[in-house]
């Protein structure tokens, strides 16, 4: 009475493949999404290796040679030397480290963080909404630089007190996203479905709403990238961050600043490496969001 | 017949007023002293036109919804009295199928976590092993026309008809008695309507299903179901024998829906 349903018997893992190479052919037709790829390529690259390929390896761990300071860029140093004689684009390489993995501490503690406010406040709803989103907003008046600066100031300066006084001013967003994408997701019939089957509601928010939010979670994470890197130099910048001799890009920047404009090449480096991180990191979420969130697209 | 399984006792649903900005909107009642009986083995149709509280009756009796007064008794349980214990337990033995294939399945789920997720949620009910499970859904899908070898695809891989033979092995995956079925064949092509039609015939006369169908297409339910109950903007129009009311019905509604229905000779066939 019922016929079988006739369908090609393929290998299941082949059709997963076959998905990631359309996501990824189509993420190859954008050319600036394959130089923001390629950039972060090279940035992820010197987060790993740049202090071991540093050429001035002495210099990074604090090592000084007067005789040889204010170098213009040559063979031997192609970004110049600072006001202690060290290589530049030793401290740069190195710096690479600090800089991307503050950035990435920073976007990862203040994804789990929103998406956990979020979720909860966009799940359970009623007063536990109310309160959750108004302790949200309440975050997002206190301007992110003077909350560090505070945290700073609590807890002593150093790379994990830096992290955590900026992941706290930077949930706030991602409780919004998540808020937003699990109001939309509890109507789904498919939640209804499980409701209906007696699933209860940690299985509910983890096994089915929560899988079909993480697309625009991963975009806004890549997109933020950027801007945490540049925040964590903010800090470094005006000298509450990391301290030097740890090289950091927003610390060479702010001891560069003294000796602007006649040895420009001790700001050139640090700002380009920057710009390159910052400027990968936002090409690459763009590209992203194409693929995993085409709802989102302009 | 047997005794009813499931009783709908004068249930009403009011959903409140809203105020928005430009005042407040009306009250809406969706059900108005409904009453119904379905008893065991049976398929009991629904039948009523869009925005006619079809929807809300469902989720009422799936308890997705309170009604506003008025009694739901399965097997003579008062769902409103039951612990939340009684209640998940209960949930096992009634299930439903949604209207549209295409949103009622977990897009990343594979068919595999869809078909077992009921037997994982009554594991103190069935207590099924992990290897069991997996049996057991290979089973279910045979069941409804599908093969083991779709176990571990992905929805989107699959054709409205058979995502809503995976819908359907989800609902008897915890061994249910009472079926809702929830216009499960209105976003389907016709000639997989009659397909899915006619496995749910079979998995009837083969499990000894009773069936909540809720219809607008009178054809289908005529082809379907033993007894007919009409909903005409929440209120109970007419209620008996589908043949009783097909061929005399009493209501100008009635009478009215049956003009409208196209020219469609469908029988029930003996076989």
């Amino acid at each position: 009475m019922t016929e079988t349903v006739q369908t090609p018997q393929t290998e299941p893992a082949r059709q997963g493949n076959d998905r990631m190479r359309r996501a990824f052919f189509r993420f190859r037709q954008s050319t600036l999404s394959m130089v923001g790829a390629g950039m972060v390529a090279v940035v992820l690259f010197f987060t790993v290796f740049g202090t071991m390929l540093a050429p001035y390896p002495d210099h990074v761990a604090g090592g000084v040679e007067t005789a040889a300071r204010f170098q213009p860029p040559s063979a031997g140093h192609p970004f110049g030397t600072n006001e202690l004689g060290q290589d530049v684009l030793s401290l740069v390489m190195a710096g690479t480290t600090v800089s991307v993995l503050a950035g990435f501490g920073v976007v990862l503690i203040g994804s789990v963080i929103g998406t956990l406010v979020g979720s909860v406040a966009g799940f359970v709803g009623g007063w536990a909404d109310e309160v959750l989103m108004r302790l949200t907003d309440l975050t997002l008046t206190i301007p992110s630089l003077i909350l560090a600066m505070a945290i700073a100031a609590a807890l002593g300066p150093g790379f994990a007190n830096m992290v955590i006084a900026i992941s706290l001013s930077w949930w706030p967003g991602y409780a919004r996203l998540v808020r937003g994408e699990v109001l939309a997701a509890r109507e789904e019939v498919y939640v209804t479905a499980a409701r209906a089957i007696g699933a209860n509601p940690a299985r509910i928010l983890f096994r089915h709403i929560l899988p079909n939010v993480v697309s625009p979670i991963i975009v806004k994470m890549s997109l933020d990238m950027g801007f945490a890197i540049l925040t964590v130099a903010g800090l470094g910048f005006i000298g509450i961050g990391v301290r030097p001799p740890t090289p950091e890009w927003g610390t060479l920047l702010s001891l560069s600043r003294s000796y602007m404009p006649d040895y420009w090449w001790t700001a050139m480096a640090p700002g380009m490496a920057m710009f390159l991180a910052v400027f990968g990191f936002n090409l690459l979420g763009d590209g992203l969001r194409d693929i995993l969130d085409p709802k989102a697209r302009r | 017949m047997s005794e009813p399984i499931l009783q709908i006792e004068n249930v009403s649903k009011t959903y409140g007023a809203r105020r928005t900005l430009f005042g407040r909107t009306a009250e809406v009642q969706a059900l108005k002293d409904v009453t119904i009986a379905v008893h065991k083995g049976e398929s009991f149709g629904l039948v009523g036109e869009s925005g006619s509280g079809k929807t809300t009756l469902t989720r009422s009796i799936l308890h997705l919804e309170t009604p506003s007064a008025g009694r739901i008794l399965f097997e003579g349980q008062d769902l409103a009295r039951l612990s939340p214990a009684d209640l998940r337990r209960l949930r096992a033995r009634v299930q439903i199928v949604f209207q549209d294939p295409y949103a009622s399945l977990n897009p990343r789920m594979s068919v595999r976590d869809i078909v077992t997720e009921p037997m994982l949620v009554h594991h103190d009910i069935l207590g099924l092993s992990r290897t069991q499970r997996t049996d057991r859904a290979a089973e279910l899908l045979s069941l409804v026309g599908l093969g083991p070898q779709h176990l571990s695809r992905y929805p989107h891989e699959f054709s409205g008809g058979q995502r809503q033979r995976i819908c359907i092995a989800r609902a008897l995956a915890s061994g249910p008695e009472l079926l809702l079925l929830d216009e499960p064949t209105s976003a389907l092509d016709v000639s997989v309507q009659a397909q899915v039609l006619n496995l749910l015939c079979e998995l009837q006369d083969r499990l000894g299903l009773t069936y909540v169908f809720i219809s607008h297409d009178l054809a289908v339910v005529r082809y379907l179901c033993n007894r007919v109950a009409l909903i005409y903007r929440g209120e109970l129009v007419e209620e008996g024998a589908t043949d009783a009311i097909f061929d005399a019905p009493k209501s100008a509604y009635a009478r009215m829906l049956i003009g409208a229905m196209p020219e469609a000779r469908v029988r029930r066939e003996v076989s």
